[in-house]
């Protein structure tokens, strides 16, 4: 916990600098209004996204993030991943009043899913991600006539 | 059983790598390989992603690649969106549901293949 707690402080010292990671212009423009309203915009959209359809809603985030608030993919994936924690959780529990959730299932998704996250999180720092989002969008088409023929 | 498993994990890499894909693959992982209804398996989904989304989280911090304000304001104003979009998938039928959400998969190839297109000619890139 003290090497990890360490480490965040590097981090925070290192990133108000405006070092890597942080969409340079914007961490320095401040909360401007219009920021904001941008932010409450995607916020929205991503919250129905992520309730009516059981995703995070970085498919909506990311690329919002990209065009109006000028990240850079990196920074959009991460702090559309921190969002996300926030919005499933909120969706995830409104949907356990409908008694939807199946725990057990959730539990044997999201346990290898974890160590998944561990790997790509690992391999973004390494890797261009074009070919293994082309590669997804193939399995996503295919998913989808599955879903429907079947 | 193990085909969940695996979902689970490309699921989790996916989501690492590209900020996107932890449900849209969990939802048809727990219809396909699970059994489960479009309503269920959307609910279940919702769950699962919370704590990939956590350790996902903690160590993009580590990297120093999340906004934290952005990410904590964008949590919190997307809660109303949330309760709205929760309750549209309840009001709906399975049909409709799954129908909408294997049109949802299609969009979100087709804005995969996109990105990647940009990525290589550079104009997005930080």
């Amino acid at each position: 916990m003290l090497r990890l707690g360490t480490r965040g402080l590097v981090w925070r010292a290192v990133s108000t600098s405006g070092l890597p990671g942080r969409p340079l212009g914007q961490a320095a423009a401040g909360p401007s209004l219009q920021h904001s309203l941008r932010l409450m915009a995607i916020g929205t959209l991503a919250g129905l996204f992520s309730g009516l359809f059981g995703v995070g809603g970085g498919s909506v985030i990311v690329p919002l993030l990209v065009l109006w608030l000028g990240y850079g993919e990196r920074a959009a994936t991460a702090t559309s991943l921190a969002a996300i924690v926030f919005i499933a959780g909120f969706a995830a529990a409104l949907q356990g009043l409908y008694g939807n959730v199946r725990l057990l299932d959730a539990v044997l998704v999201g346990v290898p899913a974890i160590g998944g996250v561990l790997i790509g999180t690992r391999l973004q720092q390494r890797l261009p991600p074009r070919a293994i989002a082309l590669l997804f969008a193939a399995v996503l088409v295919a998913s989808a006539v599955e879903l429907v023929i079947r | 059983m193990i085909g969940a498993i695996a979902i689970g994990l490309a699921a989790g890499v996916v989501a690492g790598l590209l900020g996107v894909g932890g449900g849209v693959l969990f939802v048809p992982g727990l219809v396909l390989f699970l059994g489960l209804d479009q309503h269920h398996a959307e609910a279940t989904s919702l769950l699962a992603i919370v704590p990939v989304a956590i350790v996902g989280t903690y160590r993009q911090d580590r990297y120093g690649n999340v906004v934290r304000r952005d990410a904590l304001l964008l949590g919190l104003l997307s809660l109303a969106g949330a309760a709205a979009g929760v309750a549209l998938a309840n009001a709906l039928s399975g049909a409709v549901l799954r129908d909408a959400f294997a049109a949802l998969m299609v969009l979100i190839a087709a804005q995969l293949v996109q990105r990647a297109g940009v990525d290589r000619h550079g104009s997005k890139k930080a």
